[in-house]
């Protein structure tokens, strides 16, 4: 044996470059990480961009917009994405110029688990009071005068909230914020905040997971979360004192007002929006991507694709009921698409 | 207390040592039980040669976690194994005074640091200065942990080889290189195997280091500096998430996981059996 | 493992030459290659080890200007207002193992003496074998089947009977969650049992055989005779062996972080959602945005190391008093 001894090193090897794929030819791998909250479509639009471009990959870690944004800012991933837009101060912090470039419409939704799964509505105030642990019980009167057909036990209330730096909690906060004047000042808004009751899980997968599991919880997790796992989404009543329900068309609704105002750099808030038919809860989700992109190959790999995402690729968000792009929109950020350069030259050319 | 009665304690706490041992591995059975229950109806081809499907559609495999999981124990065991080797020879050879003893020391002090601790170090010396995720990075925190372990029992597997051995060679000429090169470490080298696979067995199931070095990928990995899929990773991803599909592909995951660890503990023990004699 | 299977057998005098044995004339390349290696590899453990305290260290220092020794006592864990009070996580940790150590410890200790002194030869090498496979299961396959079997057995059986009969107690009060401390406790007893077995047991083998039949001699029964010849003597031993499943249980991580409810605040209660050492750096780090949430985080990670360090580093010297040294390969 000792003679062959080098046997062994050259296994190990092998096991440790396990050879490229057989099948394809090596392919561009553009790494991506950040929000949970669109991690279905984006999963989507990834497998289904491989038919697009079969010369690259695009792996995305949903790893909560917090890690969206810290990764991208080191410059550990080539694009970040994040639901919770970026501050000054973190933008600053960024070596170079980062664009937010929105993507989908969504719905963060309260959702909860009750024997017989009622359909209950909600105001930001009693969600609110819920929050800052100042209503405890399911069957206390305030849910009841909401909700009085509904079977409420006499059950603790188990509040879950996310443990990880996630943009839904700042669309939920931020919504909080604007209802609940406690609330603004008491706790505030950011991607992690913190929370004075309730269980932390782990990404809208860990949020949807703990109240799947455990009875009599309440959480808030992005629409498609609560639907494909069949759990309920309440209905709120909006800044026009109608309830409404988490759709498209109510997300779509919720646009509307920012849309004529969409400031250039998109970073806009829907929550609270006006409007008769919009939801409170919605936002834009965005990429996170530098202007100056360091590659040129991966920086025009990511300039198609993003061109992709807000054309072709907004036939796909529906079936998963996230909101496609309003129009308006969509001109704006071909705009600021062709803007992303590589040593000063636009990567964009014309499509 | 009458001699009736003395023996009647030692029976009574005989029994409920019994019990207690009894409790004791009764984990181990309950937790296959489950596994074996809930992963096998979700074991077939597919998932071992599949990539993931998107999420929340039903199907698709783990192929590049286990591949994944496959490279970086093996980069691992590249970066850590000749290191262990060789510091254990130190170890068991050595004549000084202070250094052996240091080197024990901080070895036996990096077994017992949690593997968290080695995944920050990686990030901050590998991912950071690299910008990227990678299996190198993954790999480089495995080794962490592997070295102490290969070291402790290379030392004492070349303690074991007997002294004779040694002079035999050194009396027929050979330079002290050749000695421990061809005559020490290959008399040792069953042990020193049976050291790896329990290193190996050890890091197989590590998933806090891996959490921000690797990343995990969704796709085969296209380099060993790109992020990559680890089969504990993917069984953390898919445990807490809410979908049932993924549920099932975890504990299936879980019972491959545990299989593979089993196969290299059992080995092993097996592989010193023959040689000691143990009481 | 293996190498612990070795304990106790006489171990061959070291391989170690006697000085000077070969002259420094016949020292060829060869050689001195040779020892360049091997030194080379000595200190790149050394470097290793060193620069991860560095590292940690480093990293840390902003926190520790900006907290001061406030950093452990207070509680407060506010990412958006830039206040970071590590105690919430000291205590989860703390309490989590020490919970561990409670339920483990009457058992591990139980089943050693069975296993040493008590059983039948011929039960010993299956019942051994069978707890060193528990001590490979992975953590994060613990946590697997914490999440789905543990967890619901609490929140529907264990813990409404808890509150039922002993309510009245501080510790057992409120609501049912499932999840929470007394989950990651029974968690990490199932994982660091056979830890503190497995090294009980040796400390109990490695016991000279002359005290047990010294005290058979007198006529002492079984239990007798464990009780006062082997116990006693490995006592420090075994207290030892208790510490070394203390730092396993402080370190570990993804298991707990799958059961506790990530719930940064000090609570009583046994049934309420906590946070540990470990598992607020598996949920928090790879997304903490600003410096000093980093800088917190490290030094969170710094005071784990020293922690398990420190606990570890007396295990040991405590298991090599009765044992001897030269016990490689475990953690």
């Amino acid at each position: 044996m000792t003679k062959r001894w080098w046997i062994v090193p050259i296994l190990l090897t092998a096991m440790a470059t396990l050879g490229r794929p057989v099948a394809a030819d090596a392919q561009m791998l553009m790494n991506g990480a950040g929000a949970t909250f669109p991690y279905p479509i984006y999963s989507k639009w990834f497998e289904e961009y491989i038919k697009v471009d079969p010369e690259v990959r695009f792996n995305y870690q949903s790893i909560g917009s917090g890690g969206g944004i810290r990764q991208i800012t080191e410059r550990t991933v080539d694009f970040g994405a994040s639901d919770g837009p970026m501050t000054d101060e973190q933008l600053k912090k960024a070596p170079a110029e980062l664009l937010h470039i929105p993507t989908v419409m969504g719905a963060v939704v309260a959702t909860y688990n009750l024997p017989g799964n009622p359909q209950l509505v909600f105001t930001g105030e009693v969600l609110a009071d819920i929050f800052l642990g100042k209503i405890t019980k399911w069957n206390d009167a305030r849910i009841k005068a909401l909700n009085p057909s509904a079977a409420l036990p006499d059950q603790t209330i188990v509040v879950v909230h996310r443990s990880d730096g996630s943009g839904t909690t700042y669309i939920w906060v931020d919504y909080l914020c604007k209802i609940s004047p406690e609330w603004e000042k008491e706790i505030g808004r950011g991607t992690s905040v913190k929370w004075p009751v309730g269980l932390g899980g782990k990404g809208n997968e860990g949020v949807a997971g703990q109240v799947k599991n455990a009875p009599g919880s309440l959480g808030y997790v992005e629409l498609a979360y609560a639907i494909t796992n069949k759990l309920p989404a309440a209905r709120i009543k909006n800044q026009a004192g109608k309830l409404v329900e988490p759709t498209i068309e109510s997300t779509t609704a919720a646009a509307a007002g920012a849309v004529k105002s969409m400031p250039d750099d998109f970073r806009v808030s829907l929550t609270n929006a006006p409007g008769a038919d919009a939801y409170p809860i919605a936002s834009f989700t965005w990429l996170l991507v530098y202007k100056d992109q360091p590659n040129e190959a991966k920086g025009k790999a990511l300039v198609k694709f993003l061109w992709w995402a807000i054309h072709d690729g907004q036939r796909h968000p529906a079936a998963l009921l996230y909101a496609p792009l309003p129009a308006p929109v969509v001109k704006q950020i071909e705009a600021k698409i062709k803007q992303i350069t590589f040593s000063g030259k636009p990567l964009l050319a014309a499509q | 207390m009458s001699p009736g009665g003395r023996r009647l304690v030692s029976t009574s706490v005989s029994a409920l040592t019994c019990g207690a041992a009894g409790l004791v591995v009764c984990p181990l059975l309950l937790i296959s039980g489950f596994l074996l229950y809930q992963g096998v109806s979700a074991i077939n081809v597919d998932f071992f040669l599949h990539l993931p499907k998107p999420v929340g559609e039903v199907g698709g495999g783990v192929a590049n976690a286990i591949v994944g999981s496959l490279i970086m124990i093996g980069l691992a065991v590249l970066i850590g194994l000749p290191v262990g080797i060789l510091g254990g020879v130190y170890l068991a050879e050595s004549r000084d005074r202070r250094l052996p003893w240091v080197l024990r020391f901080v070895a036996d002090v990096m077994n017992g640091v949690p593997s968290i601790v080695f995944g920050i170090f990686a990030y901050t010396v590998v991912v950071l200065p690299m910008r990227r995720f990678s299996a190198l990075a993954g790999g480089f925190a495995l080794g962490l942990i592997l070295i102490p372990i290969v070291l402790r029992t290379s030392e004492e597997m070349v303690r074991l080889v007997p002294s004779a051995l040694r002079e035999a060679g050194l009396g027929l000429g050979l330079p002290e290189w050749k000695v421990s090169l061809r005559i020490v470490i290959p008399a040792a080298r069953a042990g020193i195997i049976t050291g790896v696979m329990v290193a190996v067995a050890r890091i197989a199931g590590e998933t806090a280091p891996l959490l921000f070095t690797a990343l995990g990928n969704r796709f085969w990995h296209q380099g060993l500096d790109q992020p990559i899929a680890a089969l504990p990773l993917q069984i953390y991803a898919y445990a807490i998430a809410p979908y049932d599909d993924w549920h099932r592909q975890a504990w299936a995951g879980a019972l491959v996981l545990i299989t593979l660890v089993f196969l290299a503990s059992l080995a092993a023990r097996l592989a010193t059996r023959g040689r000691i004699v143990a009481r | 493992m293996a190498a612990d299977s070795l304990a106790g057998v006489g171990t061959a005098d070291g391989l170690a030459l006697p000085p000077r044995a070969v002259s420094r004339s016949r020292r060829g390349v060869g050689d001195r290659v040779y020892r360049g290696l091997i030194l080379a590899s000595v200190w790149l453990v050394l470097a290793l080890a060193g620069g991860l305290l560095l590292a940690l260290g480093w990293e840390s220092w902003a926190a520790i200007r900006a907290f001061g020794l406030r950093f452990l006592i207070t509680s407060h864990w506010d990412p958006v207002a830039g206040e970071f009070g590590a105690l919430p996580f000291i205590y989860g940790t703390l309490v989590s193992s020490l919970l561990a150590l409670l339920i483990a410890v009457p058992l591990s200790l139980g089943a050693a003496i069975f296993l040493a002194e008590l059983a039948p030869s011929w039960v010993r090498p299956p019942v051994a074998f069978l707890i060193e496979m528990l001590a490979a299961v992975p953590s994060v396959v613990y946590g697997l089947w914490g999440i789905f079997v543990l967890v619901p057995w609490l929140r529907d059986w264990v813990q409404p009977a808890l509150a039922r009969t002993l309510g009245f107690l501080p510790l057992f009060q409120g609501p049912p969650y499932g999840i929470g401390m007394l989950a990651a406790g029974l968690i990490l007893a199932i994982m660091i049992v056979p830890y503190i077995t497995s090294v009980s047991r040796e400390v109990l083998l490695a016991v000279p055989g002359s005290q047990r039949e010294a005290a058979l001699g007198l006529g002492a029964t079984r239990w007798e005779t464990t009780r006062i010849a082997v116990l006693r003597y490995g006592r420090s031993g075994l207290i030892g062996a208790i510490l070394l499943g203390l730092g396993r249980a402080l370190g570990e991580t993804m298991a707990v972080t799958m059961v506790i409810g990530n719930r940064p605040e000090v609570a009583l209660s046994l049934f309420a959602p906590g946070y540990t050492m470990a598992s607020v750096l598996a949920n928090e780090f790879t997304e903490a945005t600003s410096d000093l949430y980093v800088s917190a985080l490290v030094e969170i990670g710094l005071l784990l190391l020293v922690v398990t360090v420190a606990v570890n580093g007396l295990a040991r010297l405590l298991v090599w008093s009765v044992g001897g040294p030269a016990r490689g390969g475990r953690a």
